[in-house]
């Protein structure tokens, strides 16, 4: 366990081409590029910082068959197992001639689990939840300005790094 | 970067930058509301208390209070049910399926027209609620282990279906919306002045901070989201349409319903959208981003949805004929001339005649012409849920139980009282979300506003910029 804690230097940028062509040249240099915080999202910037895809859709693949699965067994046991009944002489004594009849609710559970499946990964992985406080670098992240985090081993390398920062294109620096 | 032809027109006009952007949408949220906006909303609160008291008096008294007879049991409230699940439709296109088709036009338009499907969802639900009668049993239509022997729901049932349907539709559509307004609740965040809004942004924004990781789970999120929502919005007004369809009743017992029903929302949707645009991007001063093109391009949607419309109507008469089923031609002669003539053709009059106005490039791009013309849609699909409900039931196989429908003020009331529910949820919504989803907005500036375009060209004719 490190018992000290990351240092970063945060270069701020004002432009998104700016700071999606620094990365590669200041990693040349020997620079450790650790993110980018945008206020939007910025095309090829996971590929330019090395990032793995997301396996999220995956995940959405696998709870919407859930969903599937535990419709039709839902569906299966209430009305085929344990009650069947015949209204309007349209008797639901066997599975697969009702199947059609089921595909509507078997569908939406299908959905509704992949939706909230996913959503509810993507909020838990990414630490989103109500009450998380926030950890704002720059009070315009959110608005037009690009954060780069370049994480350091100690306070003697700012110097460099702020200077490689400022010649890749960097209006401003913040370390904390 | 992504490049794109000067041809085409901006979405986005004048010179404006990621930061405009920012403070154009962030001002209604961190600026007083004027006296226009409390005159509506005190006019919309006050149908809200009308909604308030008719529901009321429906639960307390019983359904006695509307003008349901033995022939007509279902008029108003199924009428308002389908039309208002109809409105939500096109919100769920915008977001979805224009996602799908790369349209970047939706950008401008697609949190408001979200909201508009959550709202017009609620107020959908409030009619089934209140058309139970006896609301406190609404758990019945539910999967749920109960007292009364091991009796299940019936899952060959449209009317199960539809319970699964828009309660899907219903939490599928607030995630799609929540997850992305969490972006824009942080860029209010990182500029409230105030501790108070500070805090309730914070909550709201749940710590978003836009690192690189989280954009492209997001951007992956939204993909995923768009591509099952696009299905499960034409599966959800087909189910609707299958509650009517699946019947043997003479003018619902129909094949055409699905595709007839989810084309009507969609055009009824986009109609519900102009209507509030028109109104949101003036007093919003959101000119510059819901421009001519975006209210050009919703017209066209209108044309095309209103032609599939006006299509099946023609379509379900001549089939009527066609089938030589006696009864199923008796409900649609008594449509045209029947006691409910006037309903007809004032939905013949809004529905075929008036989207076709739309071919008229100088009426799509006018936006006095494009408000009154969604007004007529919104009224046209109304009678049209009207007519399939109560002029097919009034008068059935025995002639001795024909009847006529009259709604009382209660249902009259709780109608007015759902338009009052919408705008009030929906000025409730201009006044504290963002009205434009920034943070995918400020994707298109550089491509597709008027000045990003501008700065391209200019680069594109610097010889020096190609060496």
């Amino acid at each position: 366990m490190s018992a000290s804690p990351k240092k970063f230097v945060y270069g701020i940028f004002n432009d998104d081409e700016v700071v999606l062509n620094a990365i590669s040249s200041l990693r040349k240099k020997g620079l450790k590029v650790k993110d980018v915080i945008s206020p939007f999202p910025i095309h090829g910037l996971d590929h330019e910082l090395g990032l793995e895809r997301t396996r999220i859709s995956i995940c959405a693949f696998i709870y919407g068959m859930t969903g599937m699965s535990l419709a039709l067994l839902m569906i299966y046991y209430m009305n085929i197992f344990d009650w069947p009944m015949d209204i309007g002489g349209k008797p639901s004594y066997a599975f697969y001639k009702n199947l059609p009849a089921f595909i509507p609710v078997t569908f939406e559970s299908t959905v509704l689990c992949a939706a909230h499946g996913m959503v509810i990964t993507f909020l838990l992985r990414s630490k989103l939840l109500p009450g998380v406080e926030p950890n704002v670098i720059h009070p315009r992240m959110a608005d037009d300005h690009f954060v780069m985090a370049i994480q350091i081993k100690d306070d003697s390398e700012i110097a460099n790094v702020e200077a490689q920062l400022k010649s890749a294109g960097a209006v401003e620096f913040i370390n904390k | 970067m992504h490049k794109e032809s000067e041809l085409r027109p901006p979405l986005i006009l004048g010179d404006k930058t990621w930061h405009d952007i920012t403070e154009d949408v962030c001002r209604p949220v961190e600026s007083k509301a004027n006296k226009w906006w409390w005159l509506a909303f005190s006019v919309s609160s006050a149908a809200l208390l009308w909604w308030v008291i008719s529901v009321s008096y429906t639960l307390g008294t019983g359904l006695g209070v509307w003008g349901l007879n033995k022939t007509v049991g279902w008029a108003w409230d199924i009428t308002n049910f389908v039309w208002w699940v109809g409105i939500g439709h096109a919100g769920t296109l915008i977001s979805a399926i224009l996602l799908l088709f790369r349209q970047k036009w939706r950008l401008s338009i697609n949190r408001s027209a979200e909201a508009m499907t959550i709202f017009a969802v609620i107020c959908a639900a409030t009619f089934i609620v209140s058309h139970m009668g006896r609301p406190w049993v609404g758990y019945w239509p539910l999967p749920l282990p109960n007292q009364f022997g091991s009796l299940w729901v019936n899952f060959n049932s449209p009317l199960v279906w539809d319970v699964f349907a828009i309660s899907t539709y219903f939490s599928v559509s607030l995630v799609f919306w929540y997850t992305g307004l969490i972006p824009d609740f942080a860029v209010i965040r990182d500029r409230a002045k105030t501790k108070m809004s500070k805090r309730i942004y914070t909550i709201l924004s749940f710590g978003w901070v836009g690192s690189a990781k989280n954009w492209q789970r997001f951007e992956e999120v939204s993909l995923v989201l768009a591509g099952i929502s696009t299905p499960l919005v034409l599966s959800v007004h087909s189910v609707v349409s299958m509650d009517f369809a699946t019947s043997v009743v003479p003018g619902w017992h129909t094949t055409i319903f699905p595709p007839y029903f989810v084309a009507g929302a969609i055009f009824s949707g986009f109609a519900m959208v102009q209507t509030l645009l028109i109104i949101v991007r003036k007093v919003l001063s959101l000119e510059d981003y819901i421009t001519i093109y975006h209210i050009d391009m919703m017209n066209r949607v209108i044309l095309i949805t209103g032609s599939i419309v006006g299509v099946a109507y023609i379509t379900e008469f001549f089939i009527a004929w066609y089938s030589g089923v006696e009864y199923e031609q008796y409900a649609f002669i008594n449509r045209a001339t029947g006691p409910y003539w006037w309903a007809y053709w004032s939905m013949m009059t809004c529905n075929v005649i008036t989207p076709q106005l739309y071919w008229s490039s100088k009426l799509r791009e006018n936006i006095f012409a494009t408000f009154i013309i969604s007004i007529f849609v919104n009224v046209g699909m109304w009678f049209e849920r009207f007519v399939i409900i109560v002029t097919s039931l009034h008068r059935d196989y025995i002639p001795s139980s024909w009847a006529m429908y009259h709604p009382t003020w209660v249902e009259a009331g709780i109608f007015i009282g759902s338009l009052g529910l919408f705008f009030t949820c929906f000025l409730l919504f201009a006044r504290v979300f963002p009205v434009i989803a920034m943070s995918e907005l400020k994707t298109i500036i550089k491509s597709s506003s008027e000045g990003g375009k501008k700065k391209a060209a200019k680069h594109s004719n610097n010889p020096e910029s190609h060496a």
